[in-house]
């Protein structure tokens, strides 16, 4: 469980203005935090992998106190067990991919470390060189390398947002395997609603420096519908006009999906949005595959 | 045949200097490439005055300073029970401090191009800051600090205005092939002179054709 309260003033884009964020994590739970840039959440993050300092607070870790601004208790960045990931992954340039996770264990477990070359398919990369995989990979390496760290908390800074849609469905599956799998409590930085739908049990806004919502995904984006019985977050790929009524096209991971919009859903509708599609009473065929 | 001493005291002298500079350049460039002070830029102009100064500048304040009567050379004579101006010490003394920026900015420039993710991705591993260093930033910087040694080395040989003033020219001690040319060509003996001139040339021509290869090749990884 992750105890968290601090107060840090930030420097922004309009001046500065004060980070004061609160919240109760329990464990084996995955918290987005979603917001514009500049909003704080990378800084929260790092002030959680003790990479930046708060300047008031606490940060309780299961039950172990990591900062405690009033006790004066400030633990290092070593002392605490975070696995980090970034979003240009961050990997060693002149170790190999064995290598890299190798750095990550207190003692060495050959035996672990091949597992998780194993599991996230890179064995027939292991001795290759950073700079010669694919950024999927690059950052399939960064996983292994934070899990093997064995953290009690997994802090992903945007992990995904510089790979094609289709690793990131992948990654994101991935993500959402290992965070089960090593029953890791985890926080996620991320600016795609649709990942926020897939992976999150709570997410929250955060505008400015302060949390303005927070629950699971659906009560914090769609507060108005409650019961539907079907439904997916999607982006608007297209608009046109069929007669009297409009079709649109939404993209679903990786499938297309032709919806039938109203005129006053154009008013409100327009290419680009986000929205949830949703149906509250159908009857959809299923066929085993 | 020539005299091999000159030779010899030369590439002595550079690599001295060159191992003395690794010791003191790597924690002096970390800190400037890490430092965020206010007086950092007067620190890093007084670390590279010895690129602009004449030579003889230089070599005029070491022999203050390293004299019998200079602080540095009295604290030193009464250590070491000789003089530190006109003796290899002192020549070893003048040339790190002659030599120093070109060891120091590229290795600073090395420690700067590093993403700070990097040492901020090991720490969080657990590992700390000199560890971080060594197996992390240290490695990922191999051509900087291959340029800083050889650009110390190299610079070194190629010393002569501050070596003069404070070396003298004695014979086995302090007089250096650059300075040996000098003499032989003040005393018309253009055969000697020809033969450590294209010694020297020779010599630094293949110390950067090294460098530009082996750069190459890291590069490449």
């Amino acid at each position: 469980m992750i105890q968290l309260s601090v107060q840090k003033t930030l420097a922004g884009a309009d001046g500065p203005f004060n980070l004061s964020v609160d919240f109760v994590l329990p464990s084996e739970n995955l918290l987005t935090l979603y917001g514009k840039s500049g909003s704080g959440k990378t800084t929260l993050l790092r002030m959680l992998a003790g990479l930046a300092k708060p300047d008031s607070g606490y940060i309780k870790v299961n039950g172990k106190t990591w900062f405690d601004s009033s006790a004066n208790i400030n633990l290092s960045p070593q002392k605490r067990k975070v696995g980090l990931v970034f979003q240009d992954y961050a990997l060693f340039p002149t170790m190999t991919v064995r290598e890299n996770l190798r750095f990550a264990q207190e003692s060495n477990n050959e035996q672990k470390v091949k597992e998780l070359l194993e599991l996230t398919g890179l064995a027939a990369l292991s001795n290759r060189f950073p700079s010669t995989l694919s950024g999927g990979q690059q950052q399939r390496v960064a996983l292994a390398r934070a899990i093997l760290r064995e953290p009690e908390i997994l802090l992903l800074d945007e992990p995904l947002s510089a790979l094609d849609q289709q690793t990131r469905n992948k990654l994101q599956n991935e993500i959402l395997k290992f965070h089960k799998r090593f029953k890791l409590t985890t926080i996620l930085v991320s600016h795609d609603k649709q990942e926020v739908f897939k992976l999150s049990d709570t997410v929250a806004l955060i505008d400015r420096g302060t949390i303005t919502r927070n629950g699971t995904p659906r009560e914090v984006f769609f507060d108005k519908i409650t019961s539907n019985k079907f439904s997916f977050a999607s982006t608007i790929l297209s608009i046109r006009k069929v007669d009297c009524i409009y079709l649109a096209v939404i993209g679903a991971g990786n499938e297309l999906v032709e919806v039938v919009l109203s005129e006053s859903d154009i008013e409100t509708l327009k290419v680009g949005d986000e929205v949830l599609v949703a149906s509250k009473a159908f009857n959809p065929i299923v066929i085993k595959l | 045949m020539i005299n091999p001493e000159p030779l010899i005291l030369t590439l002595k002298l550079a690599g001295l200097t060159t191992a003395i500079l690794y010791v003191v350049g790597l924690p002096v460039a970390w800190f400037l490439s890490q430092s965020r002070m206010r007086l950092k830029p007067v620190l890093e102009a007084v670390l590279a005055l010895p690129l602009v100064l004449p030579p003889s500048v230089l070599g005029f304040y070491f022999l203050l300073a390293f004299s019998r009567q200079g602080w540095l050379g009295g604290l030193w004579e009464k250590a070491f029970d000789h003089q530190l101006a006109f003796s290899f010490d002192g020549l070893v003394f003048g040339s790190v401090i002659f030599s120093f920026p070109f060891m120091v900015h590229p290795l600073q420039a090395g420690f700067n191009a590093i993403p700070r993710n990097l040492s901020e991705a090991s720490y969080s591993l657990g590992k700390s800051t000199l560890e971080t260093l060594i197996k992390v930033i240290l490695p990922a910087m191999k051509s900087s600090i291959l340029t800083g040694g050889v650009l110390a080395f190299a610079h070194t040989v190629g010393e002569f205005g501050v070596v003069l003033m404070i070396g003298g020219s004695i014979e086995g001690k302090t007089k250096v092939a650059s300075i040996a040319i000098y003499d032989l060509v003040e005393s018309l003996d253009y055969n000697s002179a020809h033969i450590y001139s294209a010694i020297l040339f020779a010599f630094s021509f293949m110390i950067l054709l090294t460098v530009y290869l082996v750069n190459k090749k890291l590069d490449i990884r």
